[in-house]
């Protein structure tokens, strides 16, 4: 990429990058916790049976590894 | 009421943290330019720069206030996200942005100077750093003590660590830096508070269950607002339509530095002109996260409000923490904490690019090179977060200074979408019919509001309703103060010298040939997504009428 300058920089990494990282990081989180919650039900809240830690989790992580491909092909590109 | 978080909650919180500060160190060694720093290098495209449009609206403050609205006033609420916006949005990206992004303005107040003369500009940039810094402040407070009641947190260092976390990112990467961030509480807010929705429409037992279950007045858009009498907002549909529909609602979205910044970072001009409209499909969805959490708190949450143990602020933090076991409890306080800070770095951002191009470099230190208004840009960073720091604490003496948030943009932004409709769409319009109508317009409504406020005239002579709500006098005085602008700007350029033609190429309606570079497909043009979107918008207000 070249700034105003002209002088040739390496190219930066998108926001799609930075986001997949956070949704995935905490995707793992909420998933590890929703993962000890199978074991050890937690009841205190409404509808915590549901276990909504467990698979909000993992679809943070999809949607994580979605962005980063986006992000990826743009890079190729 | 207090939420109570545990120690998972607190590596929720501060993986944003860490991830915010990490974005902003990243981000410095590619802001090395003007251009870089203060329009985040013209080179977003129209899905960053939409979202950012969008999330540099979206603060906390917002969404909590919205959830209360709704739950005191019901689907009415939705007017703020439907014609409160979509009509102003799709109007900025069709119409006006091309007189905007080509003539390659760094901000509002820089294209008064190109359309009209120094003093517009002047007027308009003062007023808007002024405004810029005073919502900053406000915004600082409103975080600190809602941090404060809902999960016990000291006030002052809740303060402090936001603000400082928001000036180091801030002054590390400019623009670009607030507009990854606001990104990431984009996406964060719909992770982090969806799932009260989803949770209220189960527990309720379905979406047809939650309309069984609230008072009828409360479920209409429209056909309750015949006879102001008849919806819990008092206030009539012309009231809606002129009010908000119209003046506020364009007066903000195309006017306000703070949202149109990110339009004008966007790589070319079908980008920029993309960047409302994408941002309006995602506006229209917002009220499934604060409507339906107002909605399905009725029935659900014992009363709220007024001689209640909770405010009508409390609906989202209620239901967090009813439904949010540990780990989803930290995600959306995070949530919460990252829409008020992205909401304060638009701010500080909007302010450090006005300051320095439209005040210091016009006024100060004229033809410098690039490098030192980069600078100055950074030292106006950490200025502008100091002073918001300043006004929170001046806030926090007069706590009713938030309810005039509204009150502000009807002083500064209504008058100004006058001053741009007639610059841009009338070439006749003078430099100085439109720094009168404009200064007229603005010491008009401050002066409507002292005079209302202090009983010296009745709501009645300006919302046409003894029992008008305070939202409604917000509506009518912008109205009013938009006319008197209209107006006053006319008369006066019709008696006063308009600039040369010749100097307008590119800033007006009818002297300006807009061409496309390239032949482009008919769903690559901003205008068919635009056609969409209002559809959808119709569709909207017809189920709900």
């Amino acid at each position: 990429m070249e700034n105003l300058n002209g002088k040739t920089q390496d190219k930066m990494l998108d926001i799609w990058f930075f986001v997949g990282i956070i949704l995935i990081a905490y995707g793992v989180i909420l998933s590890l916790i929703g993962i000890y919650y199978i074991f050890n039900p937690y009841t205190d809240v409404i509808l915590g049976n549901l276990n909504p830690n467990l698979w909000w989790g993992g679809i943070m992580i999809v949607s994580g590894i979605i962005l980063q491909l986006i992000s990826y092909h743009s890079r190729k590109k | 009421m207090k939420i109570s978080i545990i120690w998972i909650d607190y590596v929720v919180i501060l993986i944003y943290f860490i991830g915010v500060l990490c974005i902003g160190w990243y981000l410095k060694k590619y802001t090395k330019t003007g251009d870089d720093f203060f329009l985040a290098g013209r080179r977003n495209s129209a899905w960053v720069a939409g979202l950012a449009f969008l999330a540099a609206n979206m603060g906390a403050v917002e969404l909590m206030g919205m959830a209360a609205s709704s739950y005191e006033y019901g689907i009415l609420t939705a007017h703020f996200y439907w014609i409160g916006a979509i009509p102003a949005m799709i109007f900025l990206g069709v119409f006006m942005m091309p007189f905007y992004y080509s003539s390659k303005i760094h901000s509002v107040p820089g294209y008064l100077k190109l359309r009209f003369d120094e003093k517009n500009r002047t007027l308009n940039a003062a007023s808007f750093a002024i405004m810029t810094l005073l919502v900053s402040g406000i915004n600082l407070y409103a975080m600190a003590l809602v941090l404060h009641t809902i999960i016990g947190w000291n006030m002052h260092a809740s303060m402090l660590i936001s603000a400082v976390t928001v000036a180091v990112y801030v002054y590390l990467g400019g623009l670009t830096s607030a507009i990854f961030n606001e990104i990431v509480q984009f996406f964060l807010i719909w992770f982090g508070l969806l799932l009260l929705s989803v949770f209220g429409i189960i527990e309720i037992g379905g979406w047809s269950q939650i309309f069984e279950r609230i008072p009828e007045s409360y479920k209409h858009l429209w056909s309750t607002t015949l006879n102001p009498t008849d919806n819990p907002m008092i206030i009539n549909w012309a009231g809606i339509v002129l009010g908000l529909g119209f003046v506020l609602s364009f007066g903000y979205w195309t006017t306000d530095f703070l949202v149109v910044q990110r339009a004008f970072s966007s790589r070319d001009l079908r980008a920029a002109q993309a960047t409302p409209i994408v941002a309006s499909f995602f506006k229209m969805a917002i009220p499934f996260i604060v409507c339906v959490t107002g909605l399905v708190a009725l029935p659900l949450l014992p009363k709220l409000g007024p001689g209640t143990e909770h405010s009508y602020n409390e609906v989202l933090p209620l239901l967090i923490k009813r439904y949010y076991p540990p780990g989803l409890m930290g995600l959306g306080v995070t949530a919460l904490l990252a829409g008020f800070m992205s909401g304060q770095a638009g701010n500080i951002s909007a302010f450090n690019t006005v300051w320095t191009y439209d005040l210091y470099r016009a006024h100060i230190i004229k033809g410098a090179p690039d490098k030192h208004y980069v600078l100055m840009g950074r030292i106006a960073t950490l200025g502008g977060v100091v002073i918001s720091i300043g006004t929170a604490y001046w806030t926090m003496g007069f706590p009713s200074i938030m309810d005039y948030m509204q009150a502000i943009f009807s002083w500064v932004n209504a008058p100004l979408f006058a001053t741009i409709l007639l610059g841009m769409f009338w070439k006749r319009c003078t430099p100085n019919g439109a720094f009168w109508g404009l200064l007229i317009g603005m010491v008009s409504s401050f002066t409507m509001f002292i005079l209302v406020k202090y009983n010296i005239i009745s709501v009645s002579a300006i919302a046409f309703s003894e029992n008008a709500s305070l939202m409604a006098a917000n509506f009518w005085r912008a109205w009013w103060a938009w006319l008197i602008t209209f107006v006053f700007t006319i008369v006066i350029s019709l008696f006063t010298k308009p600039k040369d033609y010749s100097e307008l190429n590119g800033l007006v309606y009818g002297l300006t040939k807009i061409t496309q570079t390239k032949e482009i497909k008919y769903y690559q043009k901003p205008l068919f997504w635009a056609v969409i979107s209002l559809i959808i918008f119709l569709i909207l207000n017809i189920i709900y009428w």
